[in-house]
């Protein structure tokens, strides 16, 4: 294959993507082996490789894992759900939205997570908190998102509509609902990435569940390796979000 | 009165808008008599409330004067029997080909194989057969425009209405598409009511053309376009429609030297920021 061949195939960019990280980890590695950075704040690649044996052998980072993962869907369940139907609803009536919509949009800037010892008197140091915090902190950009894609709905589709005497239902589902599914996903992408970061922020905080926790035992230990290591693990929670949303969307909205 | 073979009329029509400077009259007493199985063009200058008019006959908009009749009935709102395409693109970009133009007989509850086979006719009527399962994002302005067209069709409206569907596409495209509509009209013998500013396309298709003065838009002329049928786009070069495109443009030429005077005028107002 010539090399204006790799560039064209759809390996190019993957392989691109994976060299690149393996180029900017054997940079640091070089840098501090040299000495030009302290191992003891941030510890060689070649040790924190080392370590991932140890943190899911000894501190069972894989049921962590599903544990933050199964949080994060649960989170990512209910933006979903009461998201989009608060974006509908609020959408839908002119008056509420108006009413509604700055203070949705503060509620979006609001550092939740803050909160977080009202949560525990009302829910307890559980599963519970976490998650509904992580709801409450990604709920505003899937709702502003559902509202702003619903709107957008470009005129001549809605006149399409009407000339065909669609009911305001058919005229909802049939026309407004799939035009605004890209914008919708993009409110639902920003949601699962403030899930998460308060799904982990919060597990740290409270001491209480699945990676977040760990991250914390580690640090605590002062296990940097072991830190870095748990952190990988928080960011395929992040991966495996990213690949099931877009397969939805893919799946819903084949081509644009 | 309307003749006996009227399928559509538009009686006295007259919309007036309220804007910051004043009410515009955008249409003015106007009436109109579409006959069964011609196709009529409806032509003038911009802002001569053309637009308006469509959406008035579409039902797309209220509260204008006068009333719109089809087969004698009066008509308020989307009617099943007028079927729209309209300028801009409105395939659905979610739905494949075929699925687009299902779209109207999924409405009306028809079978999933019976709406694919008639889909699939009209498809193949607006010559896009193996197009079926694409998406119109990975089509051209052309044939999704003849998507649209196939997805009005499949609804079978007694009227096809259309506002510059071939506005937005290159002359030649349109040309061609033209052909292909003359051609649809001539097998369906579908009434089909076209809203233009484009002479050469009026006359290419038009059984006659109501020419429309510049705002408030009144009905200037109606010509009878006797041009032989069937008719392609060859006839482009003939001389009586050379004949026609000079007659009707010497009648447009003074609407849109006014509408041109208006827009400048309005223009000059707005910067030097006095009152009109």
């Amino acid at each position: 294959m010539s090399g204006s061949a790799i560039a064209r195939s759809n390996a190019a960019p993957k392989l691109l993507g994976f060299v690149s990280v393996l180029l900017f980890f054997a940079v640091i590695e070089a840098v501090i082996r040299a000495g030009w950075l302290n191992r003891y704040i941030v510890p060689p690649p070649s040790e924190i490789l080392g370590s991932f044996y140890r943190i899911i052998a000894e501190e069972h980072v894989l049921r962590r894992f599903l544990f933050t993962t199964a949080e994060c869907f649960a989170a990512g369940v209910m933006i979903t759900v009461f998201g989009v139907g608060l974006g509908v609803l609020l959408q839908r009536y002119e008056l509420l939205r108006r009413a509604c919509e700055t203070w949705v949009a503060a509620l979006a800037a609001a550092p939740v997570v803050l909160a977080y010892p009202l949560f525990m008197v009302i829910f307890g140091r559980n599963a519970v908190t976490i998650v509904m915090i992580a709801f409450v902190a990604a709920l505003p950009a899937v709702i502003l998102k559902t509202i702003e894609g619903i709107a957008g709905t470009r005129r001549v589709l809605l006149n399409v509509g009407k000339s065909f005497n669609l009911t305001p239902a058919q005229q909802f589902w049939k026309i407004q609902f799939p035009a605004a599914l890209p914008v919708i996903f993009t409110g639902l992408r920003l949601g699962l990435i403030f899930a998460l970061i308060n799904v982990v922020g919060v597990e740290f905080l409270i001491n209480y569940g699945g990676l977040g926790q760990l991250i914390e035992d580690l640090a605590e230990r002062y296990d940097l390796a072991g830190t870095y290591a748990a952190i990988f693990f928080v960011i395929l929670v992040s991966v495996l979000f990213f690949m099931a949303l877009e397969r939805i969307e893919r799946w819903l909205r084949p081509v644009d | 009165m309307a003749a006996a073979d009227t399928i559509l009329r538009a009686e006295n029509i007259g919309v007036r808008f309220e804007t910051s400077e004043g009410p515009v009259f955008a249409v003015d007493d106007l009436t109109l008599d579409v006959r069964q199985g011609e196709f009529l063009s409806i032509i003038g200058p911009s802002g001569c409330g053309k637009s308006t008019l469509f959406n008035v006959i579409g039902g797309l908009l209220g509260g204008y004067q006068g009333r719109v009749t089809v087969a004698g009935e009066t008509i308020a709102g989307p009617h099943k029997a007028i079927g729209m395409v309209f300028q801009e693109e409105s395939t659905f970009p979610w739905r494949t080909v075929i699925d687009n133009v299902a779209f109207p007989l999924e409405l009306a509850g028809m079978t999933k194989q019976k709406r694919a086979e008639r889909a699939q006719h009209f498809i193949k009527l607006v010559g896009l057969d193996g197009f079926d399962n694409r998406y119109p994002g990975e089509l051209s302005g052309g044939m999704r425009q003849r998507v649209s067209l196939a997805r009005t069709l499949a609804s079978e409206p007694k009227i096809l209405l259309m506002d510059e569907p071939f506005a937005a596409l290159d002359e030649q495209t349109r040309l061609l598409l033209g052909d292909k509509v003359l051609q649809i009209q001539q097998q369906l013998r579908q009434t089909m009511l076209l809203i233009t500013h484009n002479i050469t396309e009026a006359v290419q298709m038009s059984d006659r053309i109501l020419v429309m003065t510049y705002r408030p838009g009144r009905a200037k002329r109606l010509v009878e376009i006797n041009l032989p049928r069937p008719r392609s786009s060859e006839i482009v070069g003939s001389e009586a429609f050379g004949r026609y495109v000079a007659e009707i443009w010497n009648d447009l030429r003074e609407e849109a030297s006014r509408g041109m005077r208006d827009e400048e005028e309005h223009a000059l107002h707005h910067h030097s920021g006095g009152a009109p």
